[in-house]
């Protein structure tokens, strides 16, 4: 079972949001940078599907800065075996040339029994980079998969979908991105802290093309029209369907 | 003439009230270029619903059939639309979907498939000087990031619930196409719905949500009162804290590692408003809030709050709605 799992390192949603001097990015001074949420879930999946082979590798890959190491190290905390860091000035704004990025070191390390992602990065809301690695690598794919049983080859996974779940099927190899629900992602353990420290990261830098997304700017939504409190306790309802019905109109 | 296309969602041979939001942004922008819309629907027929379309400015309606379409076929209908985009007199100008639960797994496939970038969850776009400028929210919606789309064709999917559908009739005209696409290799088997009639907190116009201050998983049921008095418009949602502890289902969650939502009227009932709560239904139209707590983050994005005993407040809520309905 050789498994890879594309994770990224991102600012913790706590994280207050301040645009930097460029106009266009985080201020990332101060912030606080977690191995997203959504990625976890993949690690997990891929330590657990390995355990339960008996066997097999788990590769970490991410494309990054110098500072995704860190994340990396996180994930090799948990328990993956190697790591690869694709290393770049910037993440791009373009999710495209991200999976391009990643679909050519797959390619070079493959062939894969599967490979993980999660189902979007906390950051930038892209959802992108697994379906496109997939279609790069002519894979089947299953995004935001909350449930998944593989069993002789055949991969049947639950999504959820508004109003209902979606089960779907398909062979593997397979790429799935991982959704909350599909496991419940370990803490590192100091054992595995230490032995991560020891374990190969292989740091390549990357150069990486334009893209057909390109930002021009970062700004604070705009502030909410200044809200009000309407009253105290079950009295102030009437005031309130009121104000529902003749101001805000949506009654 | 160039051409914008609208990628349209049905389910079980129904159009999606998400698809005539597609539309209404895809005529948007091919206003602003001088182009046409070209809605389309993926099926193993003409979808229910379709003839509505020209209303909301497609001045052509394409079903675009195939084998294995009837459900949802995620390599198949992504052939079939890349397809479309450049196998016209001119490659499209542009390939609107929804950023809904299908077009979040879709768009990105033909955008890979196009050998271009996506800009995915958008909430507002416009064009200046023949470019596509599309704003998305990024970091939890901290803040709003503004992107020039510069790929041919420009791929982008829509928030639902944000772009209102507006009526701008056009001709509409009808016509089925078989598509030259395999259905693929990922299909799906069965979809379990939820309870009949219950509708998603990501597509109710109304959704109220409950949090820890409802105390038990039983309480739950007066904001189900509340929702019922509403009248079918409405969806009980959920803070990440009660699905967490097991007493609502993940599909109710409202929030970063749940859903977002822009209903036209949000009620939050017993949730102090945590920064990943805040990121799931902040573009919300009107929020209400309400909570015992008056110094609750919540009251921050609320529109309108009332401080106090939720379990006095909300069925008196429910009685007025009631007796205005």
């Amino acid at each position: 079972m050789k498994i890879a799992v594309c994770i990224k390192r991102v600012a913790d949603s706590e994280t207050r949001v301040k645009v930097a001097a460029d106009g266009k990015s985080l201020d990332d001074a101060g912030v606080k940078f977690i191995l997203n949420p959504y990625d976890e879930f993949a690690v997990e999946e891929a330590l657990q599907r390995k355990e339960k082979a008996g066997s097999g590798e788990v590769v970490v890959l991410a494309l990054g800065g110098a500072t995704s190491q860190e994340t990396i190290r996180t994930a090799l905390a948990m328990g993956a075996d190697r790591g690869v860091l694709l290393q770049t000035d910037a993440i791009p704004a373009d999710g495209f040339v991200t999976a391009q990025a990643i679909t050519a070191e797959l390619k070079a390390g493959g062939p894969w029994d599967l490979v993980l992602f999660g189902k979007m990065a906390i950051d930038d809301y892209n959802s992108q980079v697994g379906p496109m690695v997939a279609e790069l690598l002519d894979l089947p794919c299953v995004t935001a998969v909350s449930h998944l049983t593989i069993e002789g080859g055949t991969a049947t996974a639950e999504r959820e979908i508004e109003g209902a779940v979606e089960v779907v099927q398909c062979q593997v190899p397979a790429v799935i991105t991982t959704d909350k629900g599909i496991n419940e992602p370990r803490y590192p353990a100091l054992k595995g802290i230490m032995a991560a420290k020891k374990k190969p990261l292989e740091v390549k830098p990357v150069s990486l093309g334009g893209g057909a997304i390109e930002v021009l700017g970062m700004v604070p939504p705009a502030a909410r029209k200044e809200g009000r409190i309407v009253g105290e306790g079950a009295a102030a309802v009437p005031e309130l369907v009121k104000l529902l019905r003749e101001e805000a109109k949506v009654l | 003439m160039t051409t914008v296309l609208a990628v349209c969602e049905q389910r079980d041979g129904a159009l999606r009230k998400v698809s005539s939001e597609v539309v209404t942004g895809a005529r948007r922008i091919a206003d602003a270029l001088g182009a046409e819309v070209e809605a389309l629907v993926l099926g193993s027929g003409p979808a229910t619903g379709a003839d509505q379309l020209g209303g909301f400015g497609a001045d052509r309606v394409v079903t675009l059939t195939g084998d294995g379409f009837g459900t949802y076929a995620p390599e198949g209908y992504a052939k079939a639309v890349a397809d479309r985009a450049k196998g016209g007199q001119a490659v499209a100008a542009a390939v609107v979907c929804a950023a809904s639960a299908q077009g979040r797994d879709l768009a990105p496939r033909i955008a890979a498939r196009l050998g271009t970038g996506l800009a995915a969850d958008v909430t507002d776009v416009t064009v200046e000087g023949g470019a596509l400028i599309a704003i998305r929210p990024v970091y939890a919606g901290k803040a709003l990031l503004k992107v020039k789309l510069t790929g041919k064709p420009a791929v982008l999917s829509l928030r639902p619930n944000v772009f209102t559908p507006v009526q701008r009739p056009k001709a509409g005209t009808a016509s089925t196409v078989a598509a030259n696409a395999p259905a693929g290799r990922v299909t799906v088997k069965e979809i379990k719905a939820a309870e009949a009639g219950a509708l998603d907190v990501a597509e109710a116009p109304i959704v109220i949500s409950g949090g820890r201050g409802l105390k038990e998983p039983a309480n739950f049921k007066i904001l189900e009162d509340l929702a019922h008095a509403f009248g079918g418009r409405a969806a009980v949602g959920a803070s990440r804290a009660v699905v967490d502890a097991g007493w609502r289902p993940h599909a109710d969650q409202v929030g970063q590692t749940g859903k977002t939502v822009s209903p036209t009227l949000y009620v939050a009932v017993g949730i102090s408003g945590a920064i990943q709560h805040l990121a799931g239904m902040r573009t919300s139209k009107v929020i209400v809030a309400i909570n015992k707590d008056k110094d609750a983050p919540i009251f921050k994005v609320a529109d309108y709050g009332v401080v106090g005993d939720l379990f006095e407040i909300v069925p008196a809520l429910t009685a007025a709605v009631k007796s205005h309905a």
